[in-house]
């Protein structure tokens, strides 16, 4: 049935596999309004809950009365930790090793923090309970600046745990203190320290912000009395995580619990994490015995679910006078709010922050972190990048360009006379991880040349001499950053959740008539799975990507997997998805082999189907050995055609790239403009062009509005300033610049088919680039720091303080 | 954010409207475009017991030139200040100004009379009232009066406005053909209410400046006519001198608040920079002309 008339060039495009600009499969519901997300699941006798909040940052809670809500009309019940306590769930365990209260159990620790929650049998009724919950509070002394978290007359946050020394991670310090994590050796970097001829040291901080998908974090559980079953749909990054720890947690038998996750309007690792609303609407489904949806406002978004960074970084570099840098020593002040509700795998409490030494040849290295407790919200996930990997990229980046300032080198020359070389790969960093291939110097020098950089270096010295000259009031800036991301958690001899090795899964199963369906333990919240993991597929077996169904996010039918997050499905799961291929491809050839009358070896693989060497004519394509797998399979050969394969990776992968940003400010009023902004990414082999370049436009986005406005802001008083988009900086696509990409491919060795993971590169590469070019851009008044974010007020104050206004 | 209960009331016209709110008194408020109240409602902030949707009253409806004044009916959107030809050949200003609220959907429903009476300092349209000098038009339980948008703002969502009052109409005089005209907006994005903005309507003889007014949004409790920084121009030819002291008395009358937008010191200064902008555009045009 394999159309020989077809040229080669034919037979491989009508595939659509790996290389091709496939058009996305999943954009024809999603561009017809006909995703179907949680909140379109409705399910009979549906009731919604929803949180009284807290208005206080920090309170004892001295009584809570439920009994007007309960008259309200349609309210059905009110639960409070109390209630909670019945079914020993008024706490929750963090993936971090920490404990969250579920419902405020005594205190409250930050504002909008969960303190009862209304059932009712609409969103209305649930608002008019929440509006006649009675809560009496005592005000506390409130903690917001993590410098003061550890003083010795600082507020008692967590009584909990308050005389425990131990924590998840080793001793505590002080009451406010979580941990304390420590890589790489301290006395080799104090000694290179002491020989530097150069050395620079600065506090960098990166500021809290927030992931803000736009559909915010929901679900819809549904216990069933009589089979005892619990079903639930949810906006999960990772549902089989969920239905492991509902039934830890929950004490269910885990086959009895049913994780969906439906379509998902974005994640950014804000939906990796399990959040009271999940336990709350679990809880009341049980006590009701009704469905129970809850359904995040953004205002609850932005300032209960998790937030991310807060990592004040004090950074040193020690170097010779040539800049050759010969040590780093970082301090990480880890501000995590009230809990430690960190998304990382557990053994890691920063996440993968000793990447910190970057792309750069740091021969010794000494990285600590403290983490500490805030009247904050908890959190801590990993936005659009590998676990705390967009912190490091910030913080080393920022500190190549201020060693670059003080050694009056270029930053482009600093960098270009550190990077690790080619032939050092497989490269051990000075701070433990092994970097599986890179060419950094080919990607820089490509990237230089693209922007015309020595031209750009030119211009902007003219400008400064006509600032100076009081010719304009306009100030040029070219901000330059390479990063080197780790990515595809993970290993399971350094990774885990819980206890859960991360590994990811594909189930394959082609169908007799040459198509099939293919099952992947990740979940896509945008990314593009459908498209591309039936493009890994088609290039594989040959078998067209528009004949393979993907499916994810069924806990009853994929594959268990650890999800989407920190850039792992193509290097995890895309993986997995390769090796599945391959069985069915093993076992194809046998079936080859039988029908074409030869020995296995004697066969080769010819896009989509196999042919007997020397022999062209002899060929037996895909599609027809699907029908025979089932129908007539040789004898001793059992009949089918599919296969599973759980893969555990055995490095991360390691995708780099070099961003260009050029800049102008108007000093006066702080407004910017993005000229132009170039960005190079390698992420080793290319699955879909056009994803990759999506992923690159969407993480560059969201990179500009964390470096130029966007952040989760507290007042002295520890009130949460930035509650809605009029104040939390989501750019539209009226501010958004226009973005140039450009690429190298080096693949990873290791992988199957080479690819290292693209979605979070940008955000990674993207803030440090902005940031150099706002600070590069007043470094010749005299800056050496400016702090992000570096929005228009900012802007002009670093002006005003440099006497430039 | 869900709002409290209301009762949701639609009369067909401004009398019924009126009489309406006389009833049902303070607990009732009158919903045009609703882009203020909604979310004030869905936050609880305000929970009135009764919405009255001026949206079934015609007469609410329209633009038109009567004598040397625009008349534009309260309910008159954004959107339809854009469309219309009378607005961009007659009061071009209004036009530009239209163009940097919000975003096209907001536009689509809010409308001008909710912009004016509200008494938001935010709004831009009440700067430019002041501006131009236009005359609100009310109607109440006593009839109808005519108020000076000069004398219409007096703090912070207060306005003259008596209760069971309801803004009908906007009536703006026909600024001199030839005129120059700017509205200066900084904010942080689209969407956003200004950081600072000011509007300037001037006209010139000879090179040198003959009428001024100046606007202010967003730089006080409410919007200001910068009286003093208008004086600080006419007669001069607008140079950098006088820019100057128009920008230093302009912002003499300045008092924001700090927020996210920046600290209260950075909107003043911004504040000032948009008023020279403002006025250098302005005289741009005439000059172009």
């Amino acid at each position: 049935m394999n159309d020989m008339t077809l040229t080669r060039e034919q037979r491989e495009a009508r595939l659509e596999g790996m290389g091709c600009k496939r058009k996305r499969v999943e954009d024809i519901r999603f561009t017809q309004g006909k995703g179907q997300y949680v909140d379109d699941v409705k399910l009979p006798g549906m009731l919604h809950g929803d949180f009284v909040r807290s208005p206080y940052p920090h309170a004892r809670i001295k009584s809570i009365s439920t009994e007007k809500a309960l008259k309200v009309p349609g309210v059905l019940a009110v639960l409070t930790a109390e209630t909670l306590k019945t079914v020993n769930l008024a706490w929750m365990p963090t993936l971090a090793g920490d404990v969250q209260m579920v419902l405020a159990d005594g205190k409250v620790l930050f504002q909008n923090q969960e303190v009862a929650f209304v059932v009712a049998t609409d969103r209305y009724a649930a608002d008019d309970g929440i509006n006649a919950v009675e809560v009496e509070y005592e005000q506390l002394a409130v903690l917001v600046d993590p410098f003061k978290a550890m003083d010795a007359d600082a507020p008692v946050l967590r009584e909990d745990i308050k005389d425990k020394t131990d924590g998840a991670h080793g001793p505590r310090k002080h009451y406010n203190h979580i941990f304390e994590w420590t890589v790489g050796d301290k006395d080799l970097t104090d000694a290179a320290f002491r020989k530097a001829e150069v050395t620079i040291k600065e506090m960098i901080s990166y500021h809290r912000t927030h992931p803000s998908p736009l559909e915010t974090c929901q679900c819809l559980c549904a216990f069933d009395k009589v089979k005892g079953e619990l079903t639930i749909y949810g906006t999960f990054q990772a549902p089989h995580v969920i239905r492991t720890v509902v039934s830890l947690i929950a004490k269910l038998p885990e086959q009895k619990i049913h994780v969906i996750a439906p379509d998902i309007g974005g994640g950014f690792g804000n939906k990796v994490g399990a959040y009271p609303g999940y336990i709350c609407a679990a809880v009341a489904s049980i006590v009701t015995g009704k469905p129970v949806k809850w359904v995040e406002d953004r205002i609850e978004n932005l300032t209960a679910t998790s937030f991310a960074r807060d990592y004040h970084m004090t950074t040193e570099i020690a170097a010779t006078k040539e800049g050759k840098v010969t040590g780093l020593r970082v301090h990480v002040l880890a501000d995590h709010g009230a809990f430690d509700a960190c998304a990382d795998p557990s053994k890691w409490p920063a996440g993968f922050f000793n990447i910190v030494t970057g792309s750069y040849d740091f021969p010794v290295a000494h990285l600590a972190v403290d983490g500490v407790y805030t009247n904050k919200a908890p959190g801590g996930v990993a936005y659009r990048c590998s676990f705390r990997v967009t912190e490091a990229a910030y913080c080393i980046e920022r500190a190549m360009d201020i060693l670059a300032r003080k050694l009056g080198m270029d930053p482009a020359e600093l960098r270009l006379k550190n990077f690790v070389r080619p032939e050092q790969f497989p490269y051990h960093s000075a701070l433990g991880w092994e970097y599986d291939s890179g060419d950094y110097h080919t990607a820089m020098k490509k990237a230089l040349e693209s922007v015309k950089y020595a031209e750009l270096r030119k211009e902007q010295a003219a400008k400064r001499e006509a600032f100076r000259r009081g010719e304009t009031r306009e100030i040029m800036g070219i901000g330059i950053s390479f990063f080197t991301e780790i990515v595809g958690a993970g290993p399971s001899k350094n990774c885990d959740i819980l206890g859960i090795a991360m590994f990811d899964s594909c189930e394959i199963r082609l169908h007799p008539t040459g198509s099939g369906i293919a099952r992947v333990g990740t979940k896509s919240q945008g990314q593009g799975h459908e498209t591309t993991w039936a493009q890994i597929i088609a290039s594989e077996i040959g078998i067209p990507a528009d004949d393979i169904m993907v499916e994810e996010g069924n806990t009853d039918t994929a594959p268990y997997g650890l999800g989407t997050y920190g850039s792992r499905s193509t290097p995890v799961a895309g993986a997995a998805i390769a090796m599945a291929a391959r069985k069915i491809k093993a076992k194809a050839q046998m079936i080859a082999a039988y029908k074409l009358e030869v020995h296995e070896d004697d066969l080769e693989w010819d896009i989509d189907g196999f042919r007997v060497k020397g022999l062209p004519e002899k060929f037996l394509g895909m599609k027809d050995i699907c029908w025979i797998a089932y129908n007539a399979p040789p004898p001793g050969l059992e009949p089918g055609l599919e296969a599973v394969s759980y893969y555990d990776p055995p490095n991360m992968t390691y995708p780099f790239g070099a961003y260009i940003c050029v800049m102008d400010i108007d000093v006066d009023t702080g407004v910017y403009k993005v000229r132009r902004f170039y960005a190079l990414d390698d992420c080793g082999t290319r699955i879909n062009p056009m994803i990759i370049e999506g992923q690159v436009h969407g993480g560059l986005t969201e990179a500009f509005a964390i470096a130029m406005g966007q952040e989760i802001r507290y007042d002295e008083a520890g009130n949460v300033m930035t509650g809605s988009f009029m104040d939390f900086f989501l750019p539209t696509a009226v501010e958004t610049p226009h973005w140039e990409t450009d690429f190298t491919v080096t693949p990873s060795p290791h992988h199957p088919i080479g690819a290292k993971g693209v979605g979070e590169s940008p955000n990674v590469g993207g803030v440090p680039c902005f940031s150099n070019a706002v600070n590069d851009a007043y470094s010749f008044l005299g800056a050496t720091h400016i702090q992000m974010p570096h929005d228009f007020w900012r802007n002009w104050k670093a002006a005003k303080e440099l006497g430039a206004v | 954010m869900i709002p409290g209960p209301f009762t949701y009331h639609r009369p067909e016209s401004v009398q019924e409207a009126v009489r309406l709110l006389g009833e049902l008194g303070e607990e009732a408020r009158p919903l045009a475009g609703g882009h203020s109240l909604i979310p004030m409602m869905k936050l609880r902030l305000a929970t009135p017991e009764h919405l009255i949707d001026l949206h079934g009253i015609g007469d609410l409806k329209g633009i038109s030139r009567e004598g040397d004044h625009i008349v534009i009916r309260a309910m008159t959107t954004q959107h339809e200040l854009l469309a219309s030809d009378l607005i961009a050949a007659s009061l071009p200003i209004l036009h530009e100004t239209a163009l940097l609220i919000a975003d096209p959907q907001v536009r689509y429903c809010g409308t001008i009379g909710g912009n004016v009476a509200n008494g938001d300092p935010g709004n831009d349209m009440p700067g430019l009232m002041l501006t131009l000098d236009a005359t609100y038009e009310l109607q109440g339980p006593e009839g109808r009066r005519s108020v000076a948008a000069r004398e219409f703002y007096q703090g912070a969502y207060f306005t003259a406005l008596e209760p069971g009052e309801i803004l009908t109409a906007v009536s703006v005089p026909v600024p001199p053909a030839g005129h120059g005209y700017a509205y200066e907006k900084l904010k942080r994005k689209i969407g956003d209410y200004a950081t600072a903005a000011a509007a300037v309507v001037l006209t010139m003889d000879g090179g040198t400046v003959a009428t001024c007014a100046i606007g202010l949004t967003n730089l006080s409790e409410t919007a200001l006519l910068a009286e003093e920084a208008a004086k600080a121009v006419i007669g001069t030819s607008l140079d950098d001198a006088a820019l100057k002291r128009a920008a230093d008395a302009a912002r003499a009358i300045m008092a924001p608040a700090g927020d996210g937008r920046g600290p209260a010191e950075y909107r003043i200064h911004v504040g000032g920079i948009m008023v020279e902008r403002a006025l250098k555009r302005a005289a741009a045009r005439i000059r172009a002309a």
